[in-house]
């Protein structure tokens, strides 16, 4: 932590608790948002957002306020996660090689447990089916599932093909298990889940899946204090 | 003004003498019982009355802040997440018991699985346990000193006359005294076992060398003002042993030498370093490697074997290691490397514990080199530590070298109150293996297809 600890790295000079109000109510595009999808919807306390910052120039080791690919593997516990390279994909936008503590926060948004004013919001649960693959980038309702999907939908079609899945699972289990294995499983996964019979999991069927699971609660991260 | 002139000069003069005779004094005063091992209790006053003035500059911080109406940054020195300490099956069966009603106990695949390793994944960019261990910790109060605060904006007048104060002691009275005090300890070490060692090998030798080495390890742990409470001195390291211990910063060395008379083992410097290893090499056997000795790998056995012929002869001084090879920064103990346990000696374990309040020992060497390091010592307050001599331990038939170690490493971490990690303190320099990922992707292959099917026929 430098003595700059008033000054806000997300909003220029204004003070960290402007800031974290104004990311509260989802500071539009001119609030300097980098990026063209809409704001996330999010509530960061002040502190947490200072001990973000406090962690990500711990981890920029070049000190030029923005991390490589290289910054996050440095992480002994990254880079053993089987899944490591396409968790540190998330952070980084298409094309880019840095990221700076804009798009870190972004990121890391959406693992924040969601308060309970909010739940009430998405009592009716995912998209319906029919809806515009736009929609697929809204995020206001399940931040959790979309990237988790983006983690399988590596060529970002919406669509998960048997190619994906099985990169994915190559990843996860290393050489321990043959590729005719893998390939059955990958077959059996898409059989199961595939409803409009293209052969591949769309974002509607992916939802669909996994409608039991209490995402929000096995993909936040609680903060202490 | 002629008159004035050999006035000016004169009392310039006294000036000049009546300081010179106070340092003297002064540092007559501080060596005389480092030489006799015995001590005033000076400096645990000071220590007493330097915690009484942090307390109260914390106060005044936090006064400031309340004024203000803005909250403060407090470092957690426990995490900024909550984490479950649950293992990747149980973790994986959780979501999956959540999600579908289906018999839980046959292997496969489910999509939801991805959940784990990516909750995981940016849990450990959030916080993770290894790389915070290679930078200072953060002090949850303030100790008057600029390299600490982190609420700058919040200091009143007083408070920046205090600490204004305090930078001028620490840099005008105390770092002057205590260069002096260590130009003194450096070269009466190295001219004493020197001297000793001109003299022929016997009972005399032993007994000079020894009060030597001691006498100049205590006027250096005064040249550092380093506080140091020693417990348990009945389990002290003795001849024949290996004495262990966790390693924060080279300061280690001179406080548990200045309790014992230890044979130290390591590598040849060159500079000042290796001008102070070459003399006391002479008056006392201590085992120094060449540097292309300890990078080449099948000098190991080597090194082991010299190591094994100096323990096996059980009227030689115990040697003292550091196995975790690095300097860690005390929060924690990290692998210990097994190549100490295997020797089959007595291991005789000792737990330092530093108090980062009056002064941050350890070294971050890709910060800091040695010299800068110094100086911040010598401009802290104290270095205030507990040593902890634990009681000995012998490798038992039925575990090898490193499960040994571990268990040598978790009574040391447990007495110290540190955290027991089993990660490398090499990984402060290098990438981990990939062996670590492979347990992982082994693990969760076992949770797809189970155990008893054939499995790497790729």
């Amino acid at each position: 932590m430098t003595s700059e600890a008033g000054a806000c790295p997300l909003v220029g000079g204004a003070s960290l608790c402007a800031c974290a109000r104004g990311l509260a109510h989802g500071g539009g595009a001119g609030a300097g948002w980098p990026f063209a999808e809409p704001p996330l919807l999010l509530t960061v306390s002040h502190s947490q957002i200072t001990r973000l910052y406090s962690r990500f120039t711990s981890l920029d080791k070049g000190e030029n306020g923005t991390l490589s690919r290289e910054d996050f593997q440095r992480i002994p516990e990254l880079a053993i996660n089987p899944l490591g390279d396409r968790i540190i994909n998330a952070f980084f936008p298409e094309g880019e090689d840095q990221v700076n503590f804009r798009g870190f926060m972004r990121t890391l948004a959406h693992f924040r447990p969601i308060e309970d004013n909010e739940k009430s919001k998405d009592q009716n649960g995912p998209e319906p089916l029919n809806s515009r693959s736009n929609k697929l980038h809204c995020k206001k309702y399940e931040p959790s599932y979309t990237i988790a999907f983006r983690l399988y939908d590596l060529d970002k079609d919406d669509k998960i093909s048997r190619d994906e899945l099985l990169q994915v699972l190559r990843m996860m289990v290393g050489v321990n298990i043959s590729d005719e294995q893998l390939g059955s499983i990958a077959d059996r996964t898409i059989q199961e889940a595939d409803q409009d019979g293209d052969s591949a999991i769309s974002f509607a069927e992916f939802v669909k899946v996994l409608e039991k699971v209490d995402v929000e609660q096995k993909m936040s991260i609680r903060f202490l204090h | 003004m002629f008159l004035l002139l050999p006035f000016d000069s004169l009392v310039v003069n006294l000036l000049g003498i009546s300081l010179t005779v106070l340092f003297t004094l002064l540092l007559v005063f501080i060596i005389v019982p480092a030489i006799f091992g015995v001590s005033f209790g000076i400096r645990k006053v000071y220590m007493k009355t330097l915690l009484k003035i942090f307390q109260w500059a914390t106060l005044r911080i936090e006064r400031g802040a309340k004024e203000k109406n803005h909250p403060l940054y407090k470092p957690y020195v426990n995490g900024i997440i909550a984490k479950e300490p649950t293992s990747l099956e149980e973790e994986i069966k959780e979501i999956r018991r959540s999600g579908s009603g289906k018999a839980l106990d046959t292997p496969e695949f489910e999509l939801s699985d991805i959940f784990y390793f990516c909750r995981k994944g940016i849990e450990t960019i959030m916080d993770d346990e290894v790389t915070k261990r290679f930078s200072a910790e953060e002090l949850e109060s303030w100790n008057l000193l600029s390299r600490t605060n982190y609420n700058f904006q919040y200091i009143s007048l007083r408070l920046t006359v205090l600490w204004g104060l305090g930078m001028l002691i620490r840099y005008c009275f105390l770092l002057p005294l205590r260069i002096a005090l260590a130009f003194t300890g450096i070269s009466l070490l190295v001219t004493g076992t020197t001297v000793v060692g001109y003299l022929p090998n016997g009972r005399c030798k032993e007994f000079l060398s020894k009060h030597v080495h001691l006498m100049c390890y205590r006027i250096c742990v005064r040249a550092l003002t380093a506080i140091i409470t020693y417990h348990d001195r009945e389990n002290r390291p003795r001849n024949g042993g290996i004495c262990v211990a966790n390693h924060t910063s080279p300061i280690d060395v001179i406080i548990l030498a200045s309790d014992g008379y230890y044979a130290m083992v390591g590598q040849i410097h060159g500079g000042l370093m290796g001008v102070i290893q070459r003399a006391m090499v002479k008056a006392c056997p201590h085992v120094w490697f060449e540097r292309s000795e300890v990078r080449d790998r099948h000098l190991v056995a080597k090194r082991c074997d010299r190591l094994t012929e100096h323990v096996q002869d059980k009227s030689k001084l115990p040697i003292l290691i550091f196995p975790e090879g690095t300097c860690i920064n005390n929060t924690s103990v990290m692998m210990f490397k097994k190549g100490s346990f295997e020797i089959g000696a007595t291991v005789y374990p000792v737990a330092i514990k530093y108090d980062p309040q009056f002064g941050d020992a350890f070294w971050n060497s890709s910060k800091y080199g040695m010299v800068t390091y110094l100086l911040r010592m010598m401009t802290s307050w104290a270095i205030v530590c507990s040593v902890w001599y634990l009681p000995p331990m012998t490798r038992q038939p039925e575990e090898d070298a490193v499960q040994f170690a571990n268990r040598v490493k978790s009574a040391i971490a447990r007495q110290g109150g540190l955290v027991d990690l089993l990660w490398d303190g090499g990984l402060k320099r290098e990438k981990v293996k990939d062996t670590f990922k492979e347990e992982q992707q082994k693990l969760y292959s076992k949770m797809i297809v189970g155990n008893h099917e054939d499995r790497s026929r790729s």
